[in-house]
């Protein structure tokens, strides 16, 4: 019954969304308050509804309904909980479901924080939200329904891809959603403004903390994703350029530029059409990302012949929703002027910089994921495009942005000091020296491109270093006083601060790789194995049981000279039901270095192959990515984001003359 | 989305990459097979190399890319003879001809074209002239202009 229940939500809700996206509109442009309030009402009755909907799939999974076609597909009754939660959104029909879920949160959350914002530009932010919503629904509903029966219910399910029954990966999806779909925020409010004709400071200052917070979701999403790629291969790789994952570090680099150039909107009232363009972009790249993968087109052009439905219905999708916007952009953005003036060398101008490098790297990524499947559509030559290609186009590109990133903040509005910044940065031109040398003397024959690259992080993390002492007046004035400094500087000055720092110590990791060590040996029990200073001894591999697994799991002694550091135990595990192995890597970490553990095969002769690696400074990518997302959430912690605040004690004070304002 | 997810579909162990019993004697031409295998495609996996592979294909290539160093190729001649037998596609690093110049150059072209764009505006935007201070202000800008002296 809570399975009809949920599917009957999901028809309600969107019913519920028709409603939402046209009387709301329609409301505005009459000028109509009544008409405009419905909005609030729909977007949060349509969140309440797909979130019983949710419920109603999470409850099908939990209790292993498999009268229910989705459930049998991706469940088994011997999966532990955790599993079976995440399988509702570890296949299409779910995932989908959750994006949509995860839709109706945000837009019932812009009903519920945008009390300040003007009933119209509110009614018809909403209604924008509502027409992703209609679509959305459409799409689940008479494509991927994952409400439908089973004529005759088996006794079990088919269970989930063992690959994907990780902690890593449960709550991977979730969070790259909640990033895809927040963007949702800054387009429907990009949308309302091309409509409304109007951009100013006040648009620019409610759209930043929406497009911040997915900035931080997805940040998060695609470090847990790097992050379980890294554990579970098996031999260390986290990045690999593969269409997939470009799919979702599109969005973020377009998001990323779209922050710092809603900043230049907020604060100097100018570079607005191309702020929009940015919001609608954004979400774009959402919307293609989301569809790229779940449409199976990655993996061949041709797979949209073998369900011709679904793939009809996803370009008509993207074509009413992208191509829809981008005309409106283009009937309305040449009427938004510009105001506040800057001479090329100043912190506007290096905002500029920074939109420019990382569009280009945006496009460079988007070339490399879709030409191939361009050429091959066009009855061309089949290409690969790997990491090589990358290293060639897009890293070239991120290098004069960290040097740029270094300086920009330095920079004065409206017109900048280069010389003065660069003098200022001395600190950093040193740090950049002192950690060339260090790494070129520690490590031996690195490639050369490592070494710039650790000098470059160096340089980043001295220079946003530099900048903040600066600014707190640290060793300038007392201690006391530069707290005090310190603790009156907006948030948001110490989230840019955290964030930028979080880049320098992610590059440090990444550059870094490239003085890994590997061993890769067949070692019998009670063989030895050696790996950077360290000497791993093969203790023995006992069979283990899981809940639906077989195991064979490895006691590994690792020594360093004569001292025990720790024992580790890798597992090769057997997934019975679906008849593929993985692997539970082990990794010690001290946070400079991994050690990294992997168990492979074993022989006739009973010896195992073991992959062991050291992994200098690795930790560093994600605890950089992490760093990033605490410098945006901190700068979402800003009380100027919560404009009503401060208006509200404007009210209070209104007696008083509005002196100092 | 998930990545790799497709990539794990088609791989029959996640363990992968090299094993012992294929490696080279000289480390010099093991180094010289790593570094070409790393470049070259698993034609069964999702986007990965056969450096990284443990499919049975790229197996198959990784010796017949020892076997040429053996005999004495060149890396090119090495990595040509694969691509004599599987074609372009193995390669990760897309060659460079007519067909994928737009790729190659793309980004740079890109590059020039938006820089050059962003000097033009800032150039020759519209100097939206400050609109002019009505009574109101001018009055205030008196009063603070004179409290100032």
């Amino acid at each position: 019954m809570f399975v009809e229940l949920g599917h009957f939500c999901l028809i309600l809700a969107l019913f519920v969304t028709v409603v939402q996206s046209t009387v709301p509109i329609i409301g505005a442009a009459r000028r109509h308050l009544g008409w405009m309030a419905v909005g609030r009402t729909c977007a949060l009755a349509a969140f309440l509804l797909i979130g019983c909907a949710m419920a109603a799939l999470m409850h099908a999974y939990i209790v292993s309904d498999f009268s229910v076609i989705n459930v049998i597909e991706n469940s088994h009754t011997d999966k532990p909980l955790l599993y079976k939660i995440s399988g509702v959104w570890g296949n299409h029909e779910g995932s989908m479901l959750l994006w949509v879920f995860m839709l109706s949160l945000c837009a019932a959350a812009v009903a519920v924080f945008s009390a300040n914002l003007p009933p119209a530009l509110r009614a018809r932010v909403l209604a924008v939200q509502g027409m992703i919503g209609v679509g959305f629904l459409l799409f689940i509903l008479f494509t991927s329904n994952p409400f439908l029966r089973a004529a005759t219910p088996p006794a079990n399910g088919h269970g989930l891809n063992p690959v994907l029954q990780d902690p890593g990966l449960a709550f991977h999806p979730p969070f790259l959603y909640l990033g895809y779909v927040g963007f949702s925020v800054a387009f429907a409010f990009a949308v309302a403004a091309l409509i409304e004709g109007k951009v100013d400071a006040a648009w620019a200052r409610w759209v930043r903390p929406w497009t911040l917070a997915s900035w931080c979701a997805l940040t998060i999403g695609i470090a847990m994703g790097s992050w379980w790629a890294y554990y579970t291969l098996g031999w260390g790789g986290w990045w690999f350029w593969d269409p997939v994952e470009n799919a979702s570090f599109m969005p973020w680099l377009v998001g990323t530029a779209l922050i710092h150039s809603s900043i230049v909107v907020e604060k100097r009232d100018t570079l607005k059409s191309w702020t929009i363009l940015l919001a609608i972009i954004t979400f774009s790249l959402s919307l293609v990302g989301t569809f790229l993968v779940r449409s199976g087109v990655l993996t061949s052009v041709h797979a949209f012949a073998t369900d011709p439905a679904r793939g009809t219905f996803i370009l008509l999708l993207l074509l009413a929703a992208i191509g829809g916007s981008l005309t409106l952009y283009a009937v309305r953005a040449p009427s938004l002027q510009g105001g506040g003036l800057f001479a090329p060398v100043s912190r506007e101008g290096a905002l500029v910089l920074n939109n420019l490098l990382l569009s280009c790297g945006c496009a460079t990524v988007f070339l490399g994921t879709l030409y191939p499947l361009f050429l091959d559509a066009m009855n061309g030559p089949k290409l690969s495009v790997g990491f090589p290609f990358f290293n060639r186009t897009f890293v070239p590109l991120m290098v004069p942005m960290i040097i740029a990133l270094g300086i920009g903040p330095m920079l004065a509005w409206k017109r900048g000091d280069l010389l003065g910044a660069m003098q200022r940065l001395w600190v950093a031109f040193v740090a950049a020296a002192l950690a060339a040398l260090i790494a070129y003397y520690v490590t031996t024959g690195g490639p050369v491109f490592a070494i710039i690259g650790l000098a470059l992080a160096a340089w980043l993390g001295a220079a946003v270093i530099a900048e903040w002492t600066e600014r707190i007046g640290l060793f300038r004035m007392p201690l006391t006083a530069s707290l005090r400094r310190a603790i009156h500087l907006p948030r948001a000055a110490h989230g840019m601060t955290a964030a930028h720092f979080g880049m320098a110590v992610f590059v440090a990791g990444v550059s870094a790789s490239a003085f890994d060590r590997e061993a890769i040996e067949v070692v019998p029990l009670g063989g030895r194995l050696q790996v950077a200073s360290y000497t791993l001894e093969l203790q023995s591999v006992d069979p283990v049981t899981g809940p639906n697994y077989r195991a064979e799991r490895a006691t590994i002694r690792i020594t360093k000279g004569s001292e025990e550091i720790t024992i580790v135990h890798p597992e090769r595990r057997f997934f019975t039901l679906q008849q593929q192995t993985t692997s539970e890597t082990s990794i010690r970490t001290n946070f400079l270095a991994d050690l990294y553990v992997a168990l492979g095969e074993a022989d006739a002769a009973g010896k195992w192959t073991i992959r062991a690696y050291y992994k200098p400074l690795v930790p560093w990518i994600w605890i950089g990515a992490v760093i990033m997302a605490f410098g945006g959430a901190v700068s979402l912690s800003d009380r100027r984001w919560r404009v009503g605040v401060a208006q509200r004690r404007r009210l209070g004070s209104a007696v008083l003359p509005a002196a100092g304002e | 989305m998930r990545p790799l997810i497709l990539l794990f579909l088609l791989l029959a162990s996640p363990v992968g990459a090299v094993e012992p019993a294929e490696r080279l004697a000289d480390p010099a031409l093991e180094s010289r097979a790593r570094g070409i295998s790393a470049e070259l495609r698993c034609l069964v996996c999702q986007n990965e190399s056969i450096d990284e592979s443990h499919a049975d294909l790229a197996h198959d290539i990784r010796v017949l890319v020892r076997e040429r160093l053996l005999a004495g190729d060149s890396d090119t001649a090495a990595t040509g003879a694969v691509v004599a037998r599987y074609g372009d596609f193995v390669l990760l690093r897309p060659p460079m001809k007519p067909a994928t110049w737009p790729l190659w150059f793309g980004p740079l072209a890109l590059l020039i074209v938006g820089a050059g764009c962003s000097l033009l505006w800032l150039r020759h935007r519209p100097q939206a002239a400050p609109a002019p201070l009505d009574d109101a202000e001018r009055k205030a800008l008196e009063t603070l202009l004179r409290e100032d002296m």
